[in-house]
């Protein structure tokens, strides 16, 4: 077992094996507003901590539904732990990032209905093999339970609480365990330490990584603060990676 | 299992709109079946009121009239018909009963008919039932007179109880035969047809009442008492109409062709059965018009439905994405979308279905009281859970209209939504 601090101590230094590699990629989304995301080259190393910042509206989201695979480039591949997203069909792409991707999003997206295990356990019902781990460690509601408390949620809460109920630091190790649960090789992280303060957002950070490296998951989070560059392993700007265009649609 | 839980709690959170939702497809459910059930049971009631019966003889008139106001004291006769032509009738060797009805008078509301005790034997009424007497017997003395279920029960009349009976047959009465006091002589068990509603008296007992009457006012000049009425000849000269059976079915036609073409009087002779079925073609296109406006409503609360899912389309797309990032596939949003248009409909009809039930049991009395209504609470037919079904279809259609938008809306948003 990894060490979280000693994890962060030590820079990254990459292991030879890409988790997500994109060659030639082009994406535009439709409608009367025409935005295109090309990226010639990108690759991130399996439990490589990425940091990419650039500021709203600049595709730091169209390249995370590339990355996951919710939509699908119109050229180009991406390749996530050797296995090309432009060669699955639809039904399959979807399979592959619920077996393989831990997703957090800025506003964490909660479903404030559910209880806090149903908002956990979630991603299993689509991913079997997921599942199938989880159930290696227990029964997955119990695996949520004790993933919750390690992440450092009072159980009396877990059990009784629905996540409307939750504060904002308590949302986000929901969140965060969701994204966690069952071990998946890559986390995706969209802005979730915006809403907090410094000393909040190192504490979750902290929390963060030392449940993705027990995993040796990759994470690629994006933001806009450059102030949180001291906790990745490598830092990038979007502009670096990607070209973006603007233009009407004709 | 946890999705379509997640999904009942999602509209668990959205209870208000869902119940009113639900609420408006079930009163409009209840509307549809219960139109149906109205229309079958009044239907039934009109068939149940007479059975046995093969012809029914007036004066000349249209079949329907003759019918109506000879069996369910709907409307008034334009005219009699004379003793003399009934008496010529019943020797007709086709003929194996004939009972004579007169109408004009009423009690409080509830029609006299003057006929023959042999009415209580022949009449019969639902697939042959016979009248049965709950108490008392058939009339005897003159001023003897059987009453209907519906007349003793809302009346509190007993056997031996007074009846005056009232001129013409309005409900309010104006001119009373309050002279010639009848004497309540037999109570009918219920029937579910107009008999419920009927005084019943002899043939001769209404001559007895008008005997001293002209132009329809009492000529008190000329007053006959009761002592001196009784020693009277009470054959009348005319009376409203005949109902006759057959000892031949096949003889029907032969019996009713001879009728309407009896040369001494201008008469009609009706079979039952054809005068209803015109009646139901007659009123075939109100029915028409009250199930097109039910199914009507039924699309109302659907279109109803389908923009309450539209309108909360918008709150739920961050629902949609979170699914959608955990790896549940745009199918499954359409599934879900369409999923929960079909239960909120399911629910509307399984609850508009035991709605209108509870109102069956609870208003069958009253309204058998105030319309003579017999409405039947039978298991629902096939052509009902038909109607059902294509209910609970059309709801899951109306709820992939959203469904569809919603499908898109995930494609589109990818990870992040963008309203």
């Amino acid at each position: 077992m990894v060490d979280a601090t000693q994890v962060l101590e030590k820079r990254y230094e990459g292991d030879g094996a890409s988790a997500v590699a994109f060659s030639n990629v082009r994406f535009t989304w439709p409608g009367r507003t025409r935005f295109t995301l090309a990226i010639d080259r990108f690759e991130l190393a399996r439990g490589e901590r990425l940091l990419l910042l650039g500021p709203s509206g600049s595709g730091k989201s169209t390249f995370l539904s590339l990355l996951a695979g919710i939509v699908a480039p119109e050229a180009g591949e991406v390749r996530v732990l050797g296995t090309g997203l432009g060669k699955l069909g639809g039904a399959a792409r979807d399979r592959f990032r619920a077996e393989h991707f831990g997703i957090i999003f800025q506003m964490f997206n909660l479903l404030p209905y559910g209880s806090l295990i149903d908002n956990v356990t979630l991603p299993l019902a689509f991913a079997p093999e997921r599942r199938s781990r989880v159930k290696s460690e227990g029964d997955p509601p119990d695996v949520a339970r004790r993933l919750l408390v390690s992440l450092g949620l009072d159980e009396d809460l877990i059990e009784r609480a629905t996540t409307a109920e939750l504060s904002v630091g308590q949302q986000q190790r929901v969140a965060a365990a969701r994204a966690l649960i069952g071990a998946p090789q890559i986390i995706v992280a969209d802005e979730p330490t915006s809403a907090l303060d410094r000393d909040a957002q190192a504490a979750f950070l902290d929390l963060l990584f030392r449940q993705a490296a027990r995993a040796h998951a990759s994470v690629v989070m994006v933001s806009h603060d450059p102030t949180l560059a001291p906790y990745f392993d490598r830092v990038a700007r979007l502009t670096e990676i990607a070209t973006i265009s603007r233009g009407r649609a004709a | 299992m946890i999705v379509p839980r997640l999904a009942l709690k999602s509209l668990a959170n959205r209870w208000v709109t869902a119940l009113l939702t639900v609420l408006a497809i079930a009163a409009s459910v209840m509307l549809l079946l219960g139109v149906e059930k109205v229309r079958t049971g009044a239907r039934q009631s009109f068939a149940d009121t007479i059975s046995g019966t093969d012809l029914i003889v007036g004066a000349r008139s249209g079949s329907l009239n003759l019918l109506l106001y000879s069996v369910f004291r709907i409307g008034n006769p334009t005219n009699n018909m004379t003793w003399k032509s009934y008496e010529d009738i019943a020797k007709s060797p086709d003929i194996a009963w004939i009972v004579p009805i007169s109408l004009g008078d009423s009690h409080r509301g509830f029609r006299v008919l003057g006929t023959t005790p042999d009415y209580f034997k022949h009449y019969k009424f639902r697939r042959g039932q016979q009248m049965v007497f709950t108490a008392g017997a058939p009339f005897s003395d003159l001023f003897d007179a059987v009453i209907g279920a519906d007349v003793a029960e809302k009346l509190g009349y007993k056997v031996g109880d007074p009846i005056v009976v009232a001129h013409g047959a309005g409900s309010v009465a104006f001119l009373e035969h309050e002279d010639k006091p009848f004497r309540v002589s037999g109570i009918l068990a219920k029937t579910g047809t107009p008999i419920d509603r009927t005084v019943h008296v002899s043939l001769a007992a209404i001559e007895a009442i008008h005997v001293d009457w002209q132009s329809g006012v009492p000529d008190t000049a000329h007053a006959v008492t009761i002592d001196r009425v009784r020693t009277m000849n009470l054959t009348p000269k005319t009376i409203t109409a005949a109902l006759v059976g057959l000892n031949s079915k096949v003889a029907t036609f032969r019996v009713q062709r001879a009728i309407n073409e009896y040369p001494e009087e201008p008469l009609s002779a009706i079979m039952p059965g054809v005068a209803l079925q015109e009646l139901w073609g007659l009123v075939g296109t109100a029915e028409t018009a009250l199930t097109a406006i039910s199914a009507m409503v039924v699309a109302t609360a659907l279109l109803g439905m389908m923009t309450m899912i539209l309108t909360t389309l918008n709150e739920r797309r961050r629902e949609m994405a979170i699914l959608r990032s955990v790896g549940a596939r745009p199918t499954t949003v359409l599934g879900l979308l369409t999923a929960e248009g079909g239960l909120l409909t399911l629910a509307g009809v399984l609850l508009g279905t035991l709605a209108l039930y509870a109102a069956l049991l609870t208003m069958r009395p009253v309204i058998d009281r105030m319309y003579g209504l017999n409405l039947p609470i039978d298991a629902l037919r096939p052509d009902e859970w038909m109607k059902l079904a294509a209910i609970v279809v059309a709801g899951i259609l109306a709820a992939a209209l959203p469904a569809i938008r919603a499908y898109r809306l995930s494609l589109a948003d990818g990870m992040t939504v963008r309203i």
